[in-house]
């Protein structure tokens, strides 16, 4: 009988194990213990029922690519095939598939995921940034190939010719997915003069826009300076993306439509805004034209001289006119007085009597005499007559009492 | 300036000017600016960018823009 060497005989069974039709494919159900994710990122466990165990591993590249968080105690279906660690001689189950066991077990790890997502606050509203209204520069993460990048250059042009697009190419399904696109969020966050991102893919099955349901994504645009708008499948496809990013779009041509304005219609604007300042311009001219050509229509500013002297003239006439007439009553006024007068004192006048013979004596001391007592005989005394005078001496005097 | 700042500042220069209560010059003033202000918006919109931007990593992980016709 021939002798083996242990390492002869590990890899015969080896072999053994892996060219068997069963165990290079199947699906095994168990619950899991002992979970452990090592720093290469693979994963250890054990599947377990109440009879057996064995051992599984996951390695990193598909480990990556887990919707749930595979927890001890949670029953799970595993697809892989079976081979054998050499070093240890054991046969463990290699596993590239992992789903939580139960219907709609998928959309529970799913719901998982975006439930602890929401725990940390991550979909709140209140970290929604706001849009650009009118972006200058806006990133695409997307894949390079293929309608959706197409739909969202074509419409973003068409629209909004003004906007510098800028493409960081990834792939958005694959196990490398969910890694590229959380870098390339990173990468375009580095670019100063992006103003906001698009990401997204075309639609597909759960299966194909599984990246955008990766928490290492959802991170990445929860952590993005820029404003993120995600655009991932079709109206109906809703994903975790989608409740981080600041605004989610039903699709990429969808997403170009939102992310900016059409350029028609600010040009029109921008018109508008043009005519309501001309028109408001002529308005406000017109009425300063107004105020201006009724001030240069008034008298004082046509004709000043008369505006401003006719008045005063009149008035000047008026007084003059004034003055002349009271002149003239005043002076008809003292002419009749004096005709008063003048008659009046004609009739007191003493020479109209004296005309008729009669005369006055003054005494010596030139007073009129009206009695005799006023003389003493001798006395020099001066007989007034109508025309002349006679000088004379009292001879004689009769006193009388009356 | 950008183009919303200009477009922001053209709709404040308009509900200003409608406002009335201001004395002639200030309002030349204003109109003068927002008829810059259009000019301004009018001669942003023409501009059209033909290129598209890829953005690669160099190899410090920091972006790099390589333009490309599309």
């Amino acid at each position: 009988m021939r002798v083996l060497t242990v390492r002869e005989l590990t890899s015969h069974i080896k072999s053994l194990l892996e060219n068997d039709r069963l165990l290079s494919g199947l699906w095994v159900k168990g619950e899991i213990s002992n979970f452990k994710r090592a720093a290469s990122g693979h994963v250890y466990f054990t599947l377990k029922d109440h009879f057996s165990c064995v051992r599984v591993v996951m390695f990193r590249s598909r480990a990556r690519r887990l919707l749930f968080q595979p927890e001890d105690g949670m029953s799970v279906l595993v697809r892989g095939y079976i081979s054998l660690y050499e070093r240890d001689g054991q046969y463990q189950l290699y596993a590239e598939e992992l789903e939580p066991d139960g219907a709609g077990a998928l959309y529970a790890a799913l719901e998982k995921l975006k439930s602890k997502l929401a725990a940390e606050g991550l979909f709140d509203r209140e970290r929604k940034r706001k849009l650009p209204r009118f972006p200058r520069c806006i990133g695409l993460v997307t894949s390079p190939a293929g309608a959706a990048v197409r739909d969202m250059v074509n419409i973003t042009r068409r629209r909004w010719p003004v906007a510098r697009i800028l493409l960081a190419p990834v792939t958005v399904q694959g196990e490398n997915a969910p890694a590229e696109i959380a870098r390339a969020i990173a990468l375009v966050n580095k670019l100063a003069e992006v103003e906001l991102i698009i990401v997204g893919r075309g639609g597909g099955s759960l299966e194909e826009l599984w990246a955008f349901n990766t928490e290492v994504v959802a991170r990445s645009i929860a952590a993005s300076r820029i404003p993120v708008i995600s655009a991932v499948g079709h109206e109906t496809d809703f994903t975790i993306a989608d409740l981080v990013a600041d605004l989610r779009a039903p699709t990429p041509s969808a997403a170009a439509e939102m992310a900016v304005p059409d350029r028609l219609e600010v040009r029109r604007s921008v018109d508008a805004y043009c005519t309501r300042m001309r028109h408001h311009m002529r308005q406000c001219l017109a009425v300063y034209r107004q105020r201006l050509e009724y001030c240069t229509k008034k008298r004082v500013l046509v004709k000043p001289a008369a505006a401003l002297c006719d008045q005063r003239r009149q008035t000047v006439d008026l007084l003059a006119r004034h003055l002349r007439q009271g002149a003239a009553e005043n002076l008809r006024a003292l002419n009749s007085r004096l005709s008063l007068l003048t008659g009046r004192l004609h009739a007191l006048s003493p020479l109209a009597t004296m005309a008729r013979g009669y005369s006055f004596t003054t005494g010596p001391d030139g007073g009129v005499l009206r009695e005799a007592a006023q003389v003493q005989i001798g006395d020099p005394v001066t007989v007034h007559l109508y025309r002349g005078m006679l000088e004379c001496t009292v001879r004689n005097k009769r006193e009388s009492s009356n | 300036m950008t183009f919303e700042e200009a477009l922001q500042r053209l709709e404040e220069v308009v509900n200003r000017l409608e406002e009335g209560n201001l004395p002639l010059e200030e309002s030349l003033e204003l109109f003068a600016e927002g008829i810059k202000l259009t000019k301004y918006c009018n001669r942003q919109l023409e501009e059209a960018e033909k290129r598209i931007g890829m953005i690669l990593e160099d190899e410090n992980g920091n972006p790099v823009i390589r333009e490309e016709e599309l």
